[in-house]
């Protein structure tokens, strides 16, 4: 019998060969990834391992241990170049052929890459994997100067760090308020508050037209004026990796099109993470998201139905980020609510925000505030009091009507 | 290195040698103990790592820390010695170290 393959050794990759073992898969799994490293956690990258809280070990999703244990064939640092559903047969780039039984396409997603002029300079980064951070991390140092394009989650992480670490940082962000593609004004204020009480610099409604420096970078051309700096990093958004599928006549819409059952267009073939753009009965609608559970989930979707167990993918969607000392938990879309409520103390930095939409919970961010973030999940959809939600002298899960 | 004995809820035992530091959770994910899917990776983000610490252990476990308490506070099937195994480390001290796994993870 073909092995199962799967291309992309990330998050969904790596679970998706621990799902198979775990649901008693016996025969040949080779996992073929394009980075040299074995599958790794990237949350950590622009958090604790950036700030040198976690070393390098702790980022790796298992040890090479469980690997070797669990008879998987790695196939790390090298890349797939084509696939061929008729032959039921992937080209890696060497030409070598290899057959499937059936394929996991987990290939991710990759940095929107800002094509301007002196984008070669020495300084400039961007950040997705571990040897970017392993550039980036030197560079963090006391007293130099810090540019960073694009006020998302990302970009608002390194801020944090760099600034912990005494670097002298500004943010550039083209719209009139940072996180605005992922979140509300209100939360987009208090972070916006947090990094300024910190001393990084938020410029709004700018842009960046170019970099400037002889070898090394030197300057940052923004719209409203030219920056020193010693260091760039670059975070404005990502494109999800589905050239392979295209090339393959697969179906592809803002990402690789699957069913609820992490099935592509093709037979034999599967989509997880990242780069899949899927059904979510919960939410109502398809959606292409970029985060961590979700990757693990349909990693387990697509192994269960691999193994002929019937599962269907259906989640709300929730995320995370440190930023300072500070933990925000968000679940569901804040943008399809219709009204909102603050719980707890903004100034305290300890509140939550629930979205409603006629008083049904569709969204909840979370600042300090663990116990309302698992509310969220647990009862999304459910109909709330708004006045009870409000007060926290009545324990939150009370307000469930 | 230390022991560690995770007792599944058939009551089948599994037990590992582990290397002091690692967390309970990376232990189980390392070897495959199932239930234990441990989605965020460590960060109390997930509670998809609740496990019961055998009775005789839970002196020598250390505390529930506050957002771990949060966490697991609506976890219907939470018992007086559950923990997010995330947040035990291995050490000398808890050599031998047995573990029960609920049922279901939430
Ligand atoms: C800095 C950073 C911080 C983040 N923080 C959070 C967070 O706090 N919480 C959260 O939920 N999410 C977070 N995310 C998002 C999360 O990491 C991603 O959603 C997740 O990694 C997606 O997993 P994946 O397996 O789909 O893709 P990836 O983890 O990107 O893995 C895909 C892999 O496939 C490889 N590949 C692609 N094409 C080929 C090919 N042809 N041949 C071989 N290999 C190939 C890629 O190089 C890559 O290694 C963060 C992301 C970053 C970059
Ligand atoms: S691993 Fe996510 S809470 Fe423990």
């Amino acid at each position: 019998m073909s092995p199962i393959v799967i291309i992309g050794a990330g998050q969904a990759g790596g679970q998706a060969v621990a799902s198979l073992r775990q649901q008693g898969y016996k025969e040949e799994i080779i996992l073929i990834g394009d980075e040299p490293h074995l599958p790794y956690q990237r949350p950590f990258l622009s958090k604790q391992y950036l700030s040198g809280e976690h070393e390098e070990g702790r980022v790796f999703l298992r040890a090479e241990k469980f690997y070797n244990d669990h008879n998987i064939t790695l196939r790390i640092g090298e890349r797939v170049k084509s696939i061929d559903p008729n032959s039921r047969q992937i080209t890696m780039e060497n030409g070598e052929l290899i057959s499937y039984q059936d394929l996991i396409l987990a290939t991710g997603s990759r940095p929107r890459i800002l094509n301007i002029p002196g984008s070669d300079l020495n300084g400039i980064f961007y950040l997705r994997t571990l040897d970017d951070v392993n550039n980036i991390k030197p560079t963090i140092q006391s007293g130099k100067k810090l540019v960073i394009i694009g006020g998302g989650y990302i970009g608002l992480e390194v801020a944090s760090v760099a600034a912990t670490a005494g670097m002298q940082v500004t943010v550039i962000e083209t719209e009139d308020r940072i996180l605005k593609r992922v979140t509300t004004p209100e939360m987009s204020a208090f972070y916006h508050q947090l990094h300024t009480d910190r001393g990084v610099s938020i410029v709004l409604n700018s842009g960046v037209s170019g970099f400037e420096g002889n070898d090394d970078l030197t300057h940052v051309i923004c719209k409203d004026e030219k920056r020193e700096a010693d260091v760039a990093i670059v975070g404005i958004g990502i494109i999800p990796n589905i050239e392979l599928a295209e090339a393959a006549n697969i179906e592809c819409d803002n990402g690789i099109t699957t069913n609820d059952k992490c099935q592509t267009s093709s037979p034999h073939i599967y989509a997880a993470g990242d780069c899949s753009n899927h059904p979510n009965p919960i939410i109502g609608r398809r959606l292409r998201l970029e985060s961590v559970p979700n990757a693990m989930d349909q990693a387990k979707i697509a192994a269960s139905n691999i193994m002929g167990k019937e599962a269907s993918y259906s989640a709300v969607p929730w995320f995370w980020s440190d930023q300072y000392e500070h933990k925000l938990q968000m679940v569901g879309y804040s943008a399809d609510g219709n009204s909102q409520v603050l719980r707890g103390n903004k100034d305290k930095q300890h509140f939550s925000i629930f979205y409603l939409k006629d008083d049904h919970l569709v969204a909840v961010d979370a600042v300090n505030s663990a116990r309302e973030f698992m509310v969220g999940r647990k009862f999304y959809g459910k109909k709330f009091d708004p006045i009870k939600l409000a007060d926290e002298a009545i324990e939150v899960q009370d307000a469930v009507i | 290195m230390s022991k560690i004995t995770f007792v599944k809820h058939d009551g089948e035992e599994l037990s590992y040698e582990a290397d002091n530091g690692l967390s309970v959770m990376n232990i189980a994910v390392d070897n495959l103990v199932p239930g234990i899917d441990a989605d965020c990776g460590g960060e109390c983000n997930c509670a998809t790592c609740h496990v019961y610490v055998d009775e005789k252990w839970w002196d020598k476990v250390g505390t529930t820390n506050s957002t771990e308490e949060a966490i697991m506070s609506l976890n219907p099937d939470r018992q007086t010695t559950s923990r997010l195994s995330c947040q035990i480390k291995m050490s000398d001290e808890l050599d031998g170290l047995v573990i029960n796994l609920p049922e279901f993870q939430y």
